[in-house]
């Protein structure tokens, strides 16, 4: 169970020089939509003291600004405040941003590069986008005298803007939502809360998993660093044992499943599902004639017999993926947007993308599958082929034209084509 | 009337087109993968790669320009609802 913030707003001691000032949110039972939170979260945000003046390290969401103003206080005044970093600036990180800035008006504001415009939807005033300090080049560390604040670029995790801070003389990293989750517990620390490691899972599983390749090029960054301590921006502050949770996202960030394909070997998931045997049929004849290319491997599935999850893992490791669908009243057929609107888990873009489908009146589904797909960015490289009530032996030869095409595209050996653009009408 | 040729690379179809066309519009009737929101060069949505053929592709506007800059493009994006081809032979593929 969630323990309610009983304690009076002060810093909370986390190193030498260091303070936690952030807020608790132990009611939140929903976060960004897409998260559930049976334990609330914190917004973390931390305070860095050195000889020269002090730095903040993230703010709050702004309905627990007065609580993060409050415990700031009670560790520096507003005119020791040399530099305000944001690692990321999404709401929950930024929403105390302009008031600290108006009340510390002498600092400076560092952020990455690919902040800048996120940042004008944040700030609005000239003056304050005057003090801006891009977190790359010379920039890319700041001083408080006798100590430093180092800067790594670790973008898309989650968002394109974000970055992690490391204070090199604690061996601190301060790394934004990585390694973070959604856990509240008024005792900060990783070796005095709750077993929260489900929530690790949970955060890295929706938030950092569709950024797979970024998480592996941050691992590069953050592994050799060893840090002694992990101050994320949500959940526990890892102390015990830190580099286990950097362990950890190496091994979530890890392919799922062993494909048996060899690395060489193309790999087409077609998944359908068929009212009356009519789009199984066009999905066999499509597998048929996928399967005549060498080097591509071929699995057929029929979604109504199957779970969402274990099908948005087999597509991460896919090559390429067909859909087929009936269309019932004039749109693609449940199981298939469930499983679609389920792709935005895992890194889908780039890959090859097609549908195809029977239908009785209409027959809708089949471009709004492809219109879904290429917003999805994978490449649609044709329209897929539709059948009017039970498919004709021609139209299960097109499918199965279709299928070999497709594995053509795959393997890179389709024949170019070229079209004059008064031909398209 | 002078033409050019657009490779999309996405889906491996060139199309011949009349000079001036705007790649958006030859995009979205071959099915190629570039995604578009304003189409009227204000939301970056559009943004390509242009592989090959860059100068056969008019220069863009100081609309553009702001816009590429803001997105942080690199040099070889473009928008996609903007860039007009003058000619020769272009390849693009979604950036």
């Amino acid at each position: 169970m969630a323990l309610a913030d009983t304690r009076p707003p002060v810093a909370v001691p986390v190193a030498d020089g260091v303070h936690w000032i952030g807020a608790l949110d132990p009611g939140l039972r929903q976060f960004d939509i897409i998260l559930r939170t049976a334990n609330g979260t914190s917004y973390n945000a931390y305070c860095v003291r050195g000889r020269d003046g002090v730095a903040v390290i993230d703010t709050v969401k702004e309905n627990y600004a007065d609580t993060f103003f409050a415990r700031l206080e009670s560790v520096a005044r507003y005119d020791e405040i040399r530099a305000i970093v944001l690692n990321h600036l999404e709401p929950d990180h930024s929403g105390a941003l302009p008031e600290l800035m108006a009340r510390a008006p002498q600092a400076t504001l560092h952020i990455s590069a690919r902040a800048q415009a996120t940042l004008k939807g944040v700030l609005r005033g000239e003056e304050e986008l005057s003090r801006v300090r891009i977190t790359t080049g010379e920039q890319a560390s700041v001083s408080l005298g006798d100590r430093q604040l180092a800067f790594l670029q670790t973008p898309y995790l989650h968002w394109p803007d974000t970055q992690c801070t490391w204070l090199p003389d604690a061996c601190l990293l301060f790394s934004g939502d990585v390694f973070g989750c959604h856990f509240c517990d008024a005792r900060l620390f990783n070796d005095r809360v709750g077993d929260f490691r489900f929530s690790f899972d949970y955060y890295y599983q929706h938030i950092m998993r569709p950024f797979r390749e970024h998480v592996l090029n941050a691992l590069e960054l953050i592994e050799p660093l060893a840090p002694a301590l992990i101050a994320p921006a949500h959940g526990p502050i890892l102390r015990e044992a830190p580099c286990d949770y950097v362990r950890r996202y190496r091994q979530l960030a890890a392919p799922l499943l062993h494909n048996e394909a060899a690395t060489s070997e193309k790999t087409l998931l077609v998944f359908y599902v068929s009212a009356y045997g009519a789009t199984e049929r066009m999905a066999q004849a499509l597998r048929d004639g996928a399967e005549t290319v060498e080097g591509v491997r071929v699995s057929l599935y029929d979604l109504a017999g199957g779970e969402v999850a274990p099908f948005v893992d087999l597509i991460e490791e896919a090559d390429g993926l067909v859909f087929g669908s009936p269309t019932v009243n004039g749109d693609a057929v449940k199981p298939v947007w469930d499983l679609l609107s389920s792709l935005t888990l895992v890194n889908v873009k780039g890959k090859l993308g097609a549908a195809f489908g029977s239908y009785g009146w209409s027959g809708e589904a089949v471009g709004l599958i492809e219109d879904r797909l290429r917003g999805l960015k994978l490449r649609v490289p044709a329209a897929g082929p539709r059948a009017r009530l039970k498919p004709t032996d021609e139209e299960l030869r097109a499918c199965r034209d279709f299928g070999r095409d497709l594995s053509l595209h795959l393997t890179g050996r389709i024949e170019k084509r070229i079209i004059d653009m008064a031909a398209l009408g | 009337m002078p033409k050019a040729n657009v490779t999309f690379e996405d889906i491996g179809i060139t199309v011949t087109v009349p000079a001036g066309t705007r790649l958006i519009e030859v995009s979205e009737k071959v099915g190629a993968g570039i995604l578009y929101g304003c189409r009227e060069g204000e939301c970056g949505t559009c943004m390509t790669r242009i592989v090959q053929g860059a100068a056969n592709l008019a220069e863009p506007s100081v609309l553009e320009d702001r816009v590429l800059k803001d997105n942080l493009a690199g040099r070889d994006i473009r928008l996609a609802c903007q860039a007009q081809v003058l000619g020769g032979e272009i390849v693009v593929r979604p950036a």
